[in-house]
């Protein structure tokens, strides 16, 4: 379906809204494609179209939510009916309200590629097969591939409300994707590569394989060490998930609701003078930007940390409403099943000048960081008190050294923002919210034997 | 959901290409919940999905569509669009009749929580959120959600197969905040079964939001845990999540079948000390992760997997199972309609032993007692796994002492079974989970009695 069509769909429900009630509509479409490949063959194929509808209802400032996956008239009525019944158990909540146009025009970001529509099919069934082939051809100690997977998908959305927001957007998006198995007797090691884009154009195989293999085979051999504290160095890749995680608590919802040690706190150094970090939410080379928000409002970049100085929070409607601010343009729906929460699109540190190699050098002692594991169980946004599994490189005269794996490294966030000592020039996009550079942070525990 | 007729056609056209195995998959679902926070009943939310996923295989390559049309041109649009995905060259699967599985259902559902009022259902976050904030001035926020699901699903296969499950879940979750001198802690406390509203007859909301808000009271005295490698002896039901993650994941067929497991190819063999007896068990009336029929359409199986520490066997849904030549063990799982199955665990646990948990703590010099692991994750190649440690305690000269900050858990899944050298005799269930695979999740449970690892656990706490 197009996003016209949504359109149509998200506008009925809104005309149907009764006197005092704010009613807004969101009508999502995709078409997916999966394709994974095993041992030079097509392990599944997968193609589909699904669809769905979200109703949020607000009358007499209670909010009542209800969404059907599927979009003939009955189940839309139905759904519109269940949003209304259950406004009405609601709590009286003098900020609940929809978005209202902010009068901030969208940017036009170039997200759907019409290349990837046409696709050929045979080609995306060939990448799948291409993937595992070389990686599996990568080094002679890959021994297996747990998943060699491409996946595309065309979406199309559309927004309505009684506040007088319209808007529809339609993107492609593609992903190509392999996890594989490396290993002697003694070791088993696992990697994984990816590539993104919005056509098969923009995939990069090649660099996607070079990944996985580099992730398998340059822990082979890693030991566990003994606790100590020092500096880690964080890759790019673990510095994007260390980002996500201030941003969570930087999110006007864990703001006004008690729930992060950086609410109240505009105006206080909160970190390093060299961390500033934002979010680019607009920023055309990132996979996840995007040129409107969960509520229709325009997506818009956003100061969060400015030379390690708070300067404020991402907001949506209702969260900006209750901090007596106005929305960031970050309403983030996961589906159409979800109230619109609080989140970043496109977060970044302002970058340093320093390249990865640089920094692991002029930290001279310390522990290159590839990977976490565990850093949602690990982390209590509430406190900031963090301990999450980690395997890396010990870096010894500012050299790398002997692998190390299987220790985890501790700190609270507010200590290791303030700890931050470098922060690199390699800018890395990933397929989620957040972008990384390489970071270095003083002091942390790294416990092992 | 469908007529016998019509399944019959969808199963035809899905295999017209030639197929060695063709599915379908239905599946009616409508779920509601509740949210409460900062005092507020902040929204109720209903949902429903319909739906039907095709299956097709042709040799070692599956095609898969799915439909939100069950109308019977809807269905075969998907049937068709499964196989054409297969790329079948003809030949194959021929059409038998359909043979209706009898599957006992592992529990009637006294209360269906669609007949049960809106307002019964506030009620209880209500209550909750009160109970919790009465427990001290230092709670100073309350979150707490209600939610409940009815699946419905059909399966049928040209293997034969027509079966049909009903699937009713209840769940109540509560998270409470204190602050204090040392800021903030969180505590947290669930129940969620597959039962309908009558949960609340066996659970008071009052007890949960008490004991999450105790939880997050005493965790404002703890202390930093401390890091390195120590004893650790985990409370009954607290710790099950650890063997979902490190054990169990790797005892799934598929993995196995890749390689990506540290148990391939050690059927027979001594993997755990002798005191371990590992199940899986889909037929526990009740339980998170119970049914009747998986969503290949087999009755659910208790599962033995490690016995007295032998390795016996692996889980396994149908391809994997088809593919060696032997019964699918009831492990065929997915999210929904939308989804493909997978090897997925049901209700995951140890069984108890003969120690009593007095005996294992007092024969403690010292360690870390956790009575409740959080999530968790694990490599299932190499075994490694990390859990959070939502509520701990120091063990100091056999006797629980301190309370701890929360932490991460570290170790590897082979050398913990090894490591386990007492197994209490009081055997518990945690609370509900939702496993991750592949992108998909599915209700699971998991239990343990109070055991004792002595080695290969690592705490990685932030003192020094």
């Amino acid at each position: 379906m197009n996003p016209d069509e949504l359109q149509k769909i998200a506008d009925r429900i809104v005309a149907m809204a009764a006197p005092g009630e704010q009613v807004e509509a969101v009508v999502a479409w995709s078409r997916d494609t999966e394709v994974r490949a095993f041992e030079g063959e097509v392990e599944h194929f997968v193609s589909a179209d699904s669809a769905g509808v979200g109703i949020r209802m607000i009358s007499g400032g209670k909010q009542g939510l209800s969404w059907a996956g599927v979009l003939d008239d009955a189940a839309l009525l139905e759904c519109l009916a269940e949003a209304r019944d259950n406004a009405s158990f609601g709590s009286v909540d003098p900020h609940a309200g929809l978005a209202e146009p902010d009068g901030v025009e969208p940017e036009e970001l170039f997200l759907f590629d019409e290349r990837l529509v046409h696709a050929d099919t045979e080609e995306k069934i060939r990448l799948a097969v291409e993937l595992e082939a070389q990686v599996r051809a990568g080094d002679p100690r890959i021994f297996g591939i747990e998943s060699a997977d491409y996946a595309d998908s065309v979406m199309a959305t559309a927004l309505a409300s009684t506040t007088g927001i319209r808007r529809s957007s339609a993107e492609t998006s593609v992903y190509l994707g392999v996890y594989a198995l490396a290993g002697d007797d003694e070791d088993t090691t696992t990697g994984f590569g990816f590539s993104v884009g919005r056509a098969l154009q923009d995939l990069d195989l090649a660099a996607a394989a070079h990944e996985a293999v580099q992730r398998c085979i340059r822990l082979l051999g890693a030991t566990k060490a003994p606790s100590e504290r020092l500096t880690v160095v964080l890759h790019p890749y673990v510095t994007s998930q260390f980002l996500s995680l201030i941003a969570d608590m930087l999110s006007g919802e864990s703001v006004i609701r008690g729930r992060s040690p950086f609410a109240g706190r505009v105006g206080d150094s909160i970190a390093a003078p060299s961390f500033t970090m934002f979010d680019d939410a607009t920023d055309p080379l990132s996979p996840t930007a995007s040129d409107t928000d969960g509520e229709g409002l325009a997506c818009r970049a956003v100061p969060l940390i400015d030379a390690g100085v708070l300067s404020g929070y991402l907001h949506n409607a209702y969260t900006a409403r209750v901090a007596g601010t106005s929305s960031t343009g970050s309403a983030q729906r996961g589906s159409h099943r979800a109230a619109p929460g609080v989140g970043p699109h496109v977060i970044k540190l302002a970058p340093g000048e320093l390249s990865a190699e640089e920094i692991v050098s002029q930290v001279g002692d310390g522990f290159l960081v590839y990977d976490i594991a565990g850093l949602h169980s690990g982390v209590n946004p509430v406190s900031g008190d963090l301990s999450v599994g980690a395997d890396g490189v010990r870096i010894r005269g500012g050299e790398l050294a002997e692998g190390i794996r299987e220790v985890t490294i501790g700190s609270t966030l507010q200590k290791m923002l303030g700890d931050v000592v470098a922060i690199g020039s390699d800018l890395t996009y990933f397929p989620w919210e957040s972008t990384g550079v390489t970071l270095a942070i003083a002091d942390v525990t790294m416990s092992g034997q | 959901m469908l007529e016998e007729p019509t399944i019959q056609r969808v199963l035809a056209a899905a295999a017209s290409r030639g197929a060695d195995f063709a599915e379908i998959f239905a599946e009616e679902k409508r779920s509601s919940s509740a949210l409460l926070d900062d005092g507020r009943i902040e929204e109720l939310t209903s949902g429903r999905d319909r739906g039907a996923g095709i299956r097709v295989v042709v040799g070692e390559s599956t095609g898969f569509a799915h439909t939100s049309d069950l109308s019977e041109a809807g269905l075969i649009a998907a049937a068709e669009t499964a196989a054409a995905a297969a790329r079948g060259t003809g030949g194959g699967t021929t059409i038998v009749d359909l043979d209706r599985v009898n599957a006992k259902r592992p529990n009637l559902v006294r209360i269906m929580p669609g007949d049960v009022p809106k307002a019964k259902k506030v009620e209880l976050l209500l209550t909750a959120n009160e109970m919790a904030r009465a427990e001290g001035a230092a709670i100073t926020q309350v979150s707490a959600r209600y939610a409940d699901s009815h699946r419905r699903i059909l399966v049928a296969n040209t293997d034969g197969i027509l079966g049909t499950d009903d699937q009713v879940k209840t769940l109540f979750s509560i998270s409470a905040v204190a602050s204090g001198d040392t800021g903030m802690q969180t505590g947290r406390e669930s129940i969620g079964r597959t039962v309908g509203f009558e949960l609340f007859d066996s659970y008071e909301v009052a007890d949960l939001a008490r004991t999450a808000a105790q939880r997050a009271i005493t965790k404002l005295a703890a202390r930093p845990a401390p890091s390195g490698e120590m004893t650790v002896v985990i409370g009954p039901g607290g710790g099950g999540v650890m063997f979902h993650e490190a054990c169990g994941h790797g005892l799934e067929a598929d993995l196995v079948g890749k390689g990506a497991s540290v148990f391939a190819g050690r059927l027979g063999e001594q993997v755990a000390s002798s005191l371990v007896t590992l199940v899986d068990d889909g037929t526990m009336g009740g339980e998170w992760g119970c049914f009747a029929i998986d969503d290949e359409g087999r009755p659910a199986q208790r599962n033995v997997l490690i016995q007295d520490g032998i390795l016996v066997d692996y889980m396994w849904d149908g391809l994997r199972a088809r593919a060696e030549g032997r019964a699918s063990s009831g492990n065929g799982r997915r999210q929904s309609y939308q989804h493909l199955p997978m090897v997925r665990m049901t209700n995951t646990y140890l069984l108890g032993g003969t120690s009593t948990p007095e005996e294992i703590l007092s024969d403690t010099e010292s360690g870390v007692y956790i009575s409740h692991l959080g999530g968790g994750q694990v490599n299932t190649a190499t075994g490694d796994f990390v859990f959070g440690m939502t509520e701990a305690y120091l063990i100091e000269g056999g006797q629980i002492t301190e309370p701890l900050r929360e932490g991460n858990l570290i170790g590897n899944g082979p050398a913990v079974l090894t490591a386990i050298d007492a197994v209490g005799n009081d055997f518990a269930m945690g609370g509900p989970g939702t496993c991750g695979k592949d992108g998909q999740g599915v209700p699971v449970g998991d239990g343990v009695p109070t055991l004792r690892v002595a080695t290969g656990l690592t705490i990685g706490g932030t003192a020094a």
